[in-house]
């Protein structure tokens, strides 16, 4: 068990808050969640909302409840012990991806009407950034919002947008000017109620299927400019911030998911009997479980430091990029690990590290591969 | 409407509970503490009788200090304030909580006490009876719905195989059945809110009674584990005519159920 220096009583409170409710109002709808490919997000962030878990940094001008980053880290730490990876990455979406922009740039107008309604959980938010033929390079995106008068007409489409078939409003990136450069994207709240939306359909995954993902289309959907996000032009450079919270929310995720993994991998090498003995009196797994949880309590205590670095006002862009680098590698290191030390019974699908191993082969591509992550890291390293 | 509820706090029941080297209590470490189920459906209930009829929401619990992370979890559920009873190194049984909680609660005023019929660790059924005894008060256990209406408290209880009415003059005791209510979950806002309520801590000596007249009339001798159930047994032969005769023998003769 990690030594606990920086959380306090009340954190602790919180933290066995979130977890009964996850165990109680999560867990045992789980399977039926994964089976019909979403979770019913109305009807859970609404719960979520009352019991103020979906607005936990937000100013309580808007309905949060104006904590710190450490309270946000018990959050994610708690949700990332449901016992599926989809679930957890809806609630990030709407906390951690769909939202920290209108938190930090939007007008009164857009805190009030969307930020309030999704910390309540009245609404559902997700994030459209990536297309068909802009993943990595974020800048290579097409959809296009041209102004005309007291709108934006939006045209275009996005791909793998979680919460997408259930999603109230979009917090969407597009471009707002042919130019080069970053200063020709704008990133808007889009109603998904407005003429011009579509879902054009609802994509089939190998893992995370207890969450949504869609692909969305705009015909000449008119967006009221009272909907930009601060200023035009900076949209790219708000989404690069606000990734730093879709980024930052993947490492509980990671650390706790393989810690839980773990701890049910000993559980049933501890029972398991092979060649006349428990598989757990093996040194070699022995030792292979020991060196995961090395890389686990390291990427914690890189987490740990991060909110230090975040609670002092210092960016934390690089530690966050490695940070999610690391964590994408050890999750799948983990997940492919414990499969193998369950053996035939681990590739069954009524186990959980088998969907364990599904799910954990997302966060080494979404919200920016391992790849894209390096390249961060090298740029600001001067190479 | 001023509500009592009295709580206990007991080790989690998913906790792996070991017996200690005295042999007549559990090992502590590792356990995870809990507010006891039934203790969540009182608390529940005051706060449903304060949100519809106004008034305040006072926890008791007797235990050590530990037991106020329970009371504050009441606390981040809505309630208005808390009063641990430390009694020491003391060991209370049903009786000796009774008496303490009695003598805290005389001198308050109070419409409606609510406990929970038992505390899933001991399961004694003793502390609501013996202190409504104590106070010269109705008591009403098992209580799955209750009405409050002129002075009066109406409660539907489980009885063997069905339910029963009654009704009773306030104030008045009751004590919690399962199907009672579904309790909150204590909110984010509550539980910084709960951080500013009032948490009282009262000595056997503060409440003006002495360890003499509090001993234990019952005393645990020995706690045991349950039995370990066997593994199955299969049976072999070599073939079906030949199983099923040797199970019928085995059933007849060993297990002596045919
Ligand atoms: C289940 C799921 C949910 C998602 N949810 C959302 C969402 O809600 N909103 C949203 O906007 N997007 C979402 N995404 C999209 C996700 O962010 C992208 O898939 C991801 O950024 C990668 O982009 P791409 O798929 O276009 O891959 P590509 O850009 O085509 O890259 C393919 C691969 O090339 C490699 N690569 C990329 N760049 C480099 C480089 N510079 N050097 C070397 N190798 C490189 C990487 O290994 C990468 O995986 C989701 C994706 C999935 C699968």
């Amino acid at each position: 068990m990690s030594q606990n220096l920086y959380f306090t009583k009340e954190h602790e409170q919180v933290r066995t808050a979130l977890r009964d409710f996850v165990n109680k109002r999560i867990n045992p709808f789980v399977d039926e969640w994964e089976e019909k490919g979403a979770a019913p997000l109305h009807a859970l962030f609404k719960e979520m909302g009352e019991l103020g878990f979906l607005g936990i940094r937000y100013d309580e001008q808007y309905g949060g409840e104006g904590l710190d980053y450490w309270y946000e880290t018990v959050m994610l730490e708690e949700i990332a012990r449901a016992h599926c990876g989809g679930v957890p990455m809806a609630i990030a979406v709407q906390t951690n991806m769909a939202t920290p922009a209108i938190a930090e740039f939007g007008s009164e107008y857009l805190k009030e009407k969307y930020l309030r309604a999704a910390i309540r959980g009245e609404m559902v938010g997700a994030i459209a950034v990536t297309e068909p033929d802009a993943g990595s390079d974020v800048a290579a995106l097409r959809t296009f919002a041209r102004k005309e008068g007291d709108v934006y007409v939006l045209n275009g489409s996005k791909t793998y947008i979680t919460n997408g078939t259930q999603a109230d409003f979009l917090t969407l990136l597009a471009r707002t000017s042919e130019a080069p450069g970053y200063h020709s994207f704008s990133l808007f709240v889009v109603p998904t109620d407005l003429p011009g939306f579509k879902i054009s359909k609802k994509l089939d995954k190998l893992g995370m299927r207890s969450s949504d993902t869609a692909e969305l289309y705009f015909d000449d959907l008119r967006i009221p400019v009272e909907n930009l996000i601060g200023q035009e032009g900076e949209g790219f450079i708000y989404q690069m911030r606000q990734f730093q919270h879709e980024r930052f929310s993947a490492l509980p995720i990671c650390y706790i998911g393989a810690e839980e993994m773990i701890r049910e991998t000993v559980a049933y090498i501890k029972g398991r009997i092979v060649f006349g003995k428990p598989l757990i009196t093996k040194q070699v797994l022995r030792h292979r479980l020991v060196d995961w949880l090395s890389g686990i309590e390291c990427l914690r205590q890189l987490t740990y430091h991060i909110v230090r670095l975040k609670m002092a006002g210092q960016d934390a862009t690089r530690e966050i990029s490695m940070g999610k680098l690391v964590g994408g590698r050890l999750l799948n290191q983990v997940a492919d690990g414990c499969l193998q030390m369950h053996g035939g019974m681990g590739f069954m699908n009524e186990m959980r590290v088998s969907r364990f191993f599904r799910d954990a082969r997302l966060i080494a591509i979404g919200a920016g591969a391992s790849e894209v992550m390096s390249d961060i890291i090298a740029k600001l390293e001067g190479f | 409407m001023e509500i009592l509820v009295l709580l206990k706090q007991v080790p989690a029941t998913e906790s792996l509970i070991a017996i200690a080297n005295d042999r007549v209590s559990i090992k502590p470490d590792g356990l995870k503490y809990v507010m006891n189920p039934y203790d969540e459906l009182a608390v529940e209930e005051a706060l449903r009788i304060r949100e519809s009829q106004g008034g305040t929401v006072t926890i008791l619990s007797v235990g050590p200090a530990k037991a106020a992370e329970a009371i504050r979890t009441g606390l981040a559920m809505g309630a208005d304030k808390g009063i641990l009873i430390d009694p020491g190194n003391l060991t209370c049984d049903g009786l000796a909580t009774a008496k303490l909680l009695a003598a805290a609660i005389k001198p308050m005023t109070y419409d409606i006490i609510i406990a929970g019929h038992r505390a899933v660790d001991d399961d004694n059924f003793q502390v609501a009876t013996a202190l409504a005894e104590l106070l010269g008060i109705p008591n009403i256990s098992m209580v799955v719905k209750q009405t409050l209406a002129d002075g009066k408290i109406r409660c539907l209880c489980t009885v063997e195989g069905g339910t029963k009415e009654v009704e009773a003059t306030l104030p008045a005791l009751i004590a919690t059945q399962r199907g009672l209510n579904d309790p909150r979950y204590a909110s984010l806002p509550g539980i910084m809110k709960a951080k500013k309520k009032p948490l009282e801590t009262r000595s056997i000596a503060d409440l003006g009674l002495d360890a003499a007249g509090l001993q234990p009339l019952v005393t645990i001798k020995a706690l045991k584990m349950p039995v370990e159930r066997k593994g199955g047994r299969v049976i072999e032969g070599d073939s079906v005519a030949v199983k099923v005769a040797a199970l019928v023998k085995a059933l007849h003769e060993e297990a002596k159920v045919i």
